[in-house]
């Protein structure tokens, strides 16, 4: 544990460095350093800075408007809030169970987004430092470098993100927040000839998601030594498991482990959410730190995404993804592995899963059924939970009998992971920086640690934050646009 | 194009990122737009501040102080600026926010919300950026070039966008390509 890095004793003398912005991340976050004459670390913080409001601003707002509005809380994820609003919205229109066609559109939605989502994450944004190394020139420390040095990898990458977007296209409406979904069910189902299109490029497919995991198999093989200790903390594991333990990303049960495997809870509802997790808020970071409630808020925090979930499933039910998974357990034979760089691996075992499932899902023929939408009691509220690419993500929604929303309570992801995101910078801060002056390269170490956990800032920047200071915006004329400080009331 | 390529600068102020999924979503044309154009400061990179260049295209509207420097210093460095989908042009979504007092707000999200252990607090640092108290179009702080609207614009759009600049035609989006959703 580093909690003693979270705030320096005294911090008036110390200098500060910011990595400004975390790049090849999604969003808006900046990691702020401070260290003493030696250049010991003192403070190490990750700091979401940018704040936009939607759990406000959907107050007011028809209920049906919701899955369409909220997505547009993240361009990589958008199905993910898509699906999560309208599984909580379900409950509003009575329907428990939506339809077996809605269900399976549905599903084949969300996968061919974890699917498209881990793609990118792996191939344009994080594959650079593996494949390069983490203190490598930052010029070609991209996906364009990866694509001249490595361009069968690169190529695959593309087009594995490409598939994974026409799922989305057609069972969404377009690629980037589409419309698909409803509360209730869905609002199209999959043609024969949509569902030929999409089984035709499945065997590359399937072929080049092995060829991935079989890649950061390799790299974590390579350097075992790294690869294990970089950046870990262990913690709590947090995730949906499908009813019978299996994982299961759509749907399913609140399942908790903690850093040694125990169960410290299962089988939990996700409209009993808020009776096993609380949140935290932290005067330095707009986004807030959830921990588990039976555990206090300095020891109950947890992981969440693929490496919390291929660990806290009893098994995965595609025999490749399954096989492949028993290898990431084997190589930490007896306990759970808690290194943040062994998000990736099992991020391509996810991948591999993902396009397993798909094909089975493009095998059932009430994909292309006309019953698409529940009925129901009208309710007056839901908890929509899903396995978002990046972790658990939580919706939480009261609507009145006028249809407007009154409550709007999000939990996404990547604030989940704040606290074990903040825990990795800094034993990477101590075991790199530490003593050391700190150069672009060593600095870089501590991005990969951010980017292991493929955070979306851009989620986590739902909440509104507080004016400390004073701006003044100029038009391109000079004219002061608006002008605000701190307990004055704004001008424009 | 005399073999120099152009040098383009992307990046995200209050948005979601999807107008960069957006241009990803061209796909296999990457590879064939990676021969013309070189990346600057970009998401993509990790080149953190611009240096001078052709283009910046430029997705999200301005919700605190940090875009609004962000911005102002794409424009000094950039020939081309393009403000790229919904909340470039118009604030977006983010812009919902707009009628809305952030006192309220912040009562509401960080003191009144459920689940938050210890009544709560409000969030305040001068790592903080400082909010706006509206959410703003990119063309109330500097001179526009371009804007290409959509929410995102589809892939072909910026295709076509960025194609027509190359070949030094002046942008025209054909039909099916302009759309606000």
């Amino acid at each position: 544990m580093n909690g003693d890095l979270e705030t320096a004793k005294d911090a008036t003398k110390l200098r500060r460095i910011a990595i400004e912005p975390v790049t090849r991340v999604e969003g808006h976050g900046k990691v702020t350093i401070l260290l003493d004459d030696q250049h010991r670390v003192h403070q190490v913080r990750l700091h979401i800075v940018e704040f936009r409001g939607f759990e406000r601003f959907i107050q007011g707002r028809p209920y049906w408007e919701v899955p369409v509005m909220v997505q547009r809380l993240c361009g990589i994820c958008p199905v993910s809030h898509h699906l999560a609003a309208s599984k909580a919205l379900d409950k509003v229109v009575g329907v428990q169970q939506v339809p077996r066609t809605a269900e399976l559109v549905r599903r084949l939605m969300h996968y061919g987004q974890i699917l498209q989502s881990h793609a990118l994450h792996f191939y344009h944004l994080s594959s650079p430092d593996l494949l390069f190394g983490f203190g490598s020139d930052p010029g070609p420390r991209n996906v364009v470098g990866v694509l001249a040095a490595y361009p069968d990898i690169a190529k695959q990458g593309v087009l594995l993100r490409k598939f994974g977007q026409e799922v989305i296209r057609i069972t969404a409406g377009k690629r980037v927040h589409g419309t698909g979904s409803i509360p209730g069910g869905v609002n199209k189902s999959v043609s024969p000839e949509d569902r030929e299109e999409l089984l035709r490029p499945l065997p590359e497919i399937l072929e080049w998601a092995q060829a991935g995991v079989r890649l950061v198999a390799a790299l974590h093989q390579q350097h075992q030594d790294l690869y294990d200790h970089f950046g870990t903390v262990p913690s709590s594991l947090l995730s949906l498991v499908a009813k019978d333990g299996s994982l299961d990303l759509y749907d399913g049960v609140l399942r908790a482990k903690d850093h040694q495997g125990a169960i410290i809870f299962d089988q939990v509802e996700p409209q009993d959410y808020l009776t096993r997790l609380q949140e935290e808020v932290r005067s330095w970071s707009y986004m807030k730190f959830p921990f588990i409630e039976s555990l206090g808020p300095s020891e109950g925090w947890y992981k969440v995404g693929p490496l919390a979930r291929v660990q806290n499933c009893d098994r995965i039910g595609t025999p490749l993804a399954e096989a492949a998974r028993q290898e990431l357990l084997a190589a930490a034979p007896g306990h759970l592995v808690h290194a943040p760089l062994a998000y990736h691996w099992a991020r391509m075992i996810e991948l591999l899963h993902s396009a397993e499932v798909i094909q089975e899902l493009l095998a059932e023929p009430e994909l292309g059924g006309s019953e698409l939408v529940g009925k129901g009691p009208r309710g007056g509220g839901g908890v929509g939970i899903i396995e978002a690419p990046r972790g658990t993500l939580i919706h939480h929604y009261q609507v009145d009998d006028q249809d407007l929303v009154t409550l709007c309570n999000l939990i996404v992801s990547t604030t989940h992971n704040n606290q074990a995101m903040n825990e990795a910078i800094r034993q990477v801060a101590r075991q790199y920086l530490d003593g050391h002056e700190p150069t672009e390269g060593l600095l870089n170490h501590i991005e990969v640690a951010i980017r292991a956990f493929d955070p979306c800032l851009s989620c986590a920047t739902h909440a509104l934050g507080q004016m400390p200071l004073v701006v003044e915006l100029q038009d391109p004329s000079g004219q002061v646009v608006a002008r605000l400080s701190r307990g004055v009331e704004p001008i424009g | 194009m005399s073999g120099k390529k152009l040098r383009v600068a992307t990046t995200s102020l209050a948005g979601c990122f999807g107008c960069h999924m957006s241009l990803l979503d061209i796909d296999e044309r990457l590879i064939d737009l990676l021969e013309l154009v070189e990346f600057d400061a970009s998401p993509l990179t990790d080149k953190k501040h611009p240096g001078p260049c052709d283009l910046a295209l430029i997705e999200g509207g301005l919700c605190n102080a940090e875009n609004v420097h962000v911005l102002r210093e794409l424009r000094k460095q950039c020939k081309i600026l393009v403000a790229v989908g919904a909340c470039a042009i118009t604030g977006g979504l983010p812009a919902q926010r707009n009628n809305l007092d952030v006192r309220d707000c912040l009562r509401s999200v960080y003191l009144s919300g459920p689940g938050l252990a210890g009544g709560g607090l409000i969030p305040n640092d001068p790592e903080l950026p400082l909010p706006l108290a509206q959410v703003h179009p990119l063309h109330d702080v500097v001179k526009v070039d371009y804007f290409l609207p959509g929410c995102p614009p589809s892939a072909d759009a910026i295709w076509q966008f960025l194609t027509d600049l190359l070949a030094g035609r002046t942008p025209a989006l054909g039909h099916g390509l302009i759309h606000y959703d």
